[in-house]
């Protein structure tokens, strides 16, 4: 007989239930198969009402994210048998809204990205006539690493700041944020220091760097928030010590 | 909804700087007179020499630095191991100034120290 595993998944029906429940499921233990792979067995065999985000089902998309035994993982990433023998609990990322089963509520994280500004912003757009904004190899990698970004959300379920800061505008949102100050083309940094200087911002972090333990494209946030926190030093004493200088 | 102006880069910066130099130094200090000089494995220098060493300008100030800035890296974090910890971000007013009014005091009393040794 087909080996199986037990999937202990968190559901949520507020038209039904006020409160999340838990629901178990037995589906095989195959090899190859993602935990996406086993809530897409679910879904197909055995109860057709469980609602749950996924589309590229290769990581790159960032939608099926979800907490694995208490872990933020992409399920698309994450194999199944490292689970066995089981049981595995599947809940949805934590700190955000449930609007339905392992489904969360994105838009506090949505108007985070758009507090760091997350795009290139320049004093004067160039007419077209003059041509393209050229870059060299080297100038793309100084930011090429925080343009890997999926925002799959990981990093906020894995920050304890994030869960007791509701304002602090979280690891993702600096790391997009330094994607383009570091872009040579870039000319907006002024503008997102303003933003992520202050209250809930790169100074609410206390360096915890379960962020970049969890995410799975490398983007490593939490050095992100330090680098940004030093440059933020830097410019603090430069305001306070040549206020002359003013802002460029 | 641009934020106010903060003063965090300051305490950061002072947190920074405070831990940096007291991982480097104070281990070096607690291996030299706690470890390496009660096992006999280096002479001990001696309350005279210690003494004459002290009240060299230089280390006078390199004490003050030292003291003042490992207790301002301690006020910030444990700012924010009350904050985080023991979850009392509503205390925030308060909270700084027992730990940063701390370090401010303690700062005053090592130069107060360092200066009438
Ligand atoms: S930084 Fe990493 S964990 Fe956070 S949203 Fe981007 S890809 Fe996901
Ligand atoms: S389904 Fe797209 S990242 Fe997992």
């Amino acid at each position: 007989m087909e080996q199986t595993i037990t999937l202990q998944v968190q559901r949520y029906i507020p038209e039904q239930y006020p409160e999340p429940y838990f629901q178990s499921y037995e589906v095989p233990l195959r090899k190859k198969w993602v935990i996406l792979d086993a809530l897409n067995y679910i879904k197909d065999e055995i109860d057709g009402t469980l609602t749950y985000r996924w589309s590229c089902r290769m990581g790159v998309c960032g939608s099926c994210g979800m907490m694995v035994n208490d872990r933020p993982a992409l399920t698309c990433a994450t194999f199944l048998e490292e689970y066995a023998p089981g049981p595995v609990r599947i809940t949805p990322l934590d700190y955000f809204g449930i609007i339905r089963d392992l489904v969360v509520n994105t838009d506090d994280f949505m108007g985070k990205l758009k507090r760091a500004q997350p795009w290139l912003i320049t004093d004067e757009a160039k007419p077209l006539s003059e041509g393209a904004y050229k870059q060299t190899p080297q100038e793309k990698a100084e930011y090429e690493q925080y343009s890997m970004c999926i925002n799959c959300m990981l990093c906020y379920s894995a920050c304890p700041v994030v869960g007791l800061e509701p304002d602090f505008v979280g690891p993702a949102a600096i790391a997009l944020a330094q994607r383009y100050n570091y872009d040579s083309r870039d000319e907006g940094e002024d503008q997102r220091n303003e933003e992520l200087t202050g209250e809930g911002g790169i100074y609410s972090c206390t360096l915890v760097g379960e962020c970049s333990e969890v995410c799975p494209k490398a983007v490593d946030p939490a050095g992100a928030i330090q680098r940004y926190k030093a440059t933020g030093a830097v410019e603090w004493w430069q305001s306070v010590l040549m206020p002359w200088k003013g802002k460029s | 909804m641009a934020a106010k102006k903060h003063n965090d880069p300051f305490w950061w910066t002072l947190f920074g700087a405070g831990g940096t130099l007291s991982a480097f130094l104070l281990p070096v200090h607690v291996a030299l007179i706690g470890i390496a000089i009660p096992l006999g494995w280096l002479e001990a220098p001696g309350y005279e020499s210690l003494r004459s060493l002290v009240e060299h300008p230089i280390t006078r100030i390199y004490l003050f630095v030292l003291i003042s800035l490992s207790l301002f890296h301690w006020a910030h974090r444990f700012r924010y191991t009350l904050y985080d910890g023991l979850m009392l971000k509503h205390l925030e007013s308060y909270i700084m100034v027992f730990c940063y009014g701390g370090a401010l005091a303690g700062t005053i009393i090592t130069a107060i120290l360092v200066i009438t040794f």
